[in-house]
């Protein structure tokens, strides 16, 4: 904008030269092209390369046959499907435990760092040792930990004594019973948006009448009874459509049931418990930072502790919470590539057999950062709207 | 492990970026001008590749590293070696971080021709087979449908299995880890009901166990797994070398030429022995190598029999059968090109 404004008197002096929108415009041209033509050469030099060392490339690979099995697959996949197939299998249990770690991690971490602050010594303890440990081992350790220590001693699936509830906690991971729904389940399904929708148009009534009148109106009762109440109300009246599958012993495994798989649990808490202790130090700096006096400003205004806490304290600090928060949460999304040492198949380690398998190694490289780059950018962007909207405001 | 995989890929990258003139040096000068062979060997498969007490590398992998440094400096002990994982092999080679790679290495059409590798012949014709607890009672792999089954990432046994278990419509569920190491304590610690490998490398693995001897390796054989020796494409005389030490091991053996009677067979008056030991005509210079080349290979590492007798014959802890890998005029599949 300013070298618009700039830019008529110099064109009077009549020298290209000596003109910044021009000059401007020339450099980053110049840069474009250097970067471009830099881009093209790297590309084009490692190909002829490849080429001329008798190693195949191009990504016309993805879609041959791959030929494996994956262990988890929440996306249909069998052995007859394409490497590209596989790679997508890979980057939707990336997801997955990303968001499951996250979740857990975001709410450890809370906990952990107001109990850091806590005025009881136990508990305060407690939190300190717990972020003391974790912080300070590598997460493989942790994972390894959770994988060979624990689970991998639990009981085998052979011979178990069949419990009431199908809950089986074994070597094999959990094995839960199964929900089977009818047709009819999608009318819980329409009752719990229909919850959801005017769950919201409540709230925003209640702060408008909140800003109108000052008077609070608890919102409580009346979410449980929306989100919970009416989609079970609804699954009753239409009859219960949904029968449980319960796991049986089997002659190897438990069959029937869902299974939650042992990688998957090992790898999920050592991500949440590592990110957790991180968190915490992050909650409870950003609490630190809230200043004493408005504390007591709202212990004046006769707010109870949790009053203070949630409403005066908190949103202050995760102005402070935020930024750091999203760095926590990109590390455990990248973290989640050291499945690979357990088995869990996230997108490093089906890569990996893929990258094997068709020895397309610079290819499956490039397909790893492309995809962790656009994981990781979401999720900037997300927190960096976050945090916009939780940002000071100010008039 | 990871970390070394990434630098293996950026060098590949890089190997990518350099122009041809890096490789104007044959492999044979490299080495020589280095006065070591590098070879890429298994992190640890008892009788093929590991380490002992003392941190010596032996096994027949190990070997033939050996004996083609002998052939080369007719010291056995200029090798360096470098432990790869199964991901980790393919890079290394293409990247010259290796000059070959002797690493329980099945030879496939695909692997021969989109790597950039040769395979420079069979030295362990394996299978892949499956073993799994005896108390489960099972007698064959027919048995297994339901099965969790331990695997190691990036196999050909990745592949075999699925097919086996997808032909004979049987489901299963795989445990896929990276190292072998893992994978063995997986299964061992109950994780999953079979273990599945080549089957010398089931013998190896199930010495690993806490108790060897509640583990059965079942009969069926589910594929070929010829594995040998590899290197890069573009270096025919290196090839040439591999391949030959190779064949020299198996004449050897056919020729009754052994580590211990070598120097009085040269005094032979077979003229098939006197060509293998370079007496009648120098065949080493057509490789680039002394006349006495195979006598070097001979002294360090025994031939062929001696060598697969050392590290996992009848007598080792491994007490694998001949078998397949008996000499063709003993009903294997072993078989020397004539050196002539």
């Amino acid at each position: 904008m300013s070298a618009d404004t700039q830019a008529a008197p110099s064109r009077s002096a009549g020298s290209l030269l000596t003109n910044p929108t021009v000059r401007s415009i020339v450099i980053q041209v110049a840069l474009i092209v250097f970067l471009v033509g830099f881009g093209w050469w790297i590309v084009d030099n490692t190909a002829r390369n490849l080429a001329a060392a008798n190693i195949a490339s191009g990504f016309g690979f993805l879609w041959s046959r791959a030929g494996f099995d994956i262990a988890i697959t929440p996306i249909p996949y069998d052995s007859n499907a394409t490497y590209g197939h596989a790679m997508v299998v890979g980057a939707v249990n990336t997801l997955i435990i990303s968001a499951a770690g996250i979740v857990f991690a975001t709410i450890l971490g809370f906990l952990v760092g107001i109990a850091r602050l806590s005025g009881n010594f136990l508990v305060r303890t407690l939190a300190t040792v717990y972020v003391e440990t974790f912080r300070n081992i590598p997460p493989l350790l942790v994972i390894l930990f959770w994988y060979f220590g624990v689970i991998s001693v639990l009981g085998s699936p052979r011979g178990l004594q069949p419990n009431i509830f199908g809950l089986y906690l074994t070597n094999r991971g959990l094995q839960t019973p199964g929900l089977i729904f009818g047709a009819l389940a999608y009318a819980s399904l329409v009752a719990f948006a229909v919850g959801v929708v005017a769950l919201i148009v409540i709230a925003r009534r209640n702060k408008r009448h909140q800003l109108a009148t000052g008077e609070r109106k608890p919102l409580l009762w009346t979410a449980i009874a929306l989100l919970v109440g009416l989609p079970l109300l609804t699954f009753i009246v239409t009859g219960l459509p949904a029968t449980f599958d319960f796991p049986e012993p089997g002659r190897f495994n438990l069959r029937g049931g869902f299974n939650v798989h042992p990688e998957f649990i090992a790898l999920w808490l050592a991500l949440s418990i590592y990110t957790g202790a991180f968190i915490a130090e992050i909650v409870r700096a950003g609490i630190l930072s809230v200043s004493k006096g408005q504390n007591e400003a709202a212990s004046a205004l006769g707010l109870s502790r949790s009053q203070s806490l949630r409403l005066v304290v908190v949103p202050q600090a995760l102005r402070v919470i935020i930024p750091p928060l999203t760095s926590q949460y990109l590390n455990l999304t990248k973290n989640s590539s050291l499945g690979l040492a357990v088995g869990y198949p996230e997108l490093v380690a089906v890569g990996s057999t893929v990258l094997n398998q068709s020895g397309q190694s610079i290819e499956v490289v490039c397909i790893w950062m492309i995809v962790y780059l656009t994981i990781s950018l979401s999720v900037s962007v997300f927190m960096n709207w976050f945090n916009a909207k939780m940002a000071l405001v100010e008039r | 492990m990871k970390s070394k995989l990434l630098t293996a890929l950026l060098g590949l990258a890089i190997v990518g970026l350099a122009s041809g003139a890096a490789s104007a040096d044959t492999t044979l000068q490299t080495v020589k001008a280095r006065g070591q062979l590098k070879c890429g060997v298994n992190t640890g498969l008892p009788g093929f590749a590991s380490q002992n007490d003392k941190g010596e590398w032996q096994g027949l992998d190990v070997d033939y590293c050996k004996a083609v440094a002998a052939a080369i400096f007719g010291d056995p002990s200029k090798v360096q070696y470098t432990p790869l994982s199964a991901v980790q092999r393919f890079p290394a080679l293409q990247n010259n971080e290796i000059d070959m790679l002797a690493r329980n290495t099945t030879w496939t059409m695909d692997r021969d021709t989109t790597l950039g590798l040769n395979f420079a012949g069979v030295n362990y014709y394996d299978g892949q087979g499956f073993m799994v607890k005896k108390e489960l009672g099972v007698n064959s792999a027919l048995e297994l449908s339901g099965a969790s089954v331990c695997v190691q990432s990036g196999t050909t046994t990745e592949l075999n299995l699925a097919d086996y278990f997808r032909t004979n419509k049987m489901d299963y569920k795989p445990v896929v880890i990276e190292a072998q190491s893992d994978v063995n304590s997986a299964y061992d610690s109950g994780r999953c009901d079979v273990l599945t490998t080549d089957a010398s490398g089931l013998a190896a693995s199930r010495l690993e166990m806490k108790n060897p001897d509640d583990n059965v390796i079942l009969p069926e054989i589910i594929s070929k797994e010829p594995l040998g020796p590899v290197v890069r494409q573009g270096d025919d005389q290196w090839f040439n070398i591999v391949k030959w030490t190779h064949f020299a091991l198996l004449d050897a053996e056919e020729l009754g030429v052994t580590k211990e009677n070598v120097d009085e067979m040269m005094k032979s008056n077979n003229p098939e022995i006197r060509r293998l030991l370079g007496e009648d005509k120098n065949f080493g210079e057509s490789i680039g190598l002394s006349k006495d080349w195979a006598v070097n290979v001979i002294k360090a590492v025994g031939n062929y029999g001696e060598i697969f007798e050392r590290n996992i014959g009848v007598n080792t802890p491994l007490k694998i059968q001949r078998g397949q890998n008996a000499l063709w005029t003993d009903g294997g599949l072993q078989y020397g090109m004539p050196i002539r």
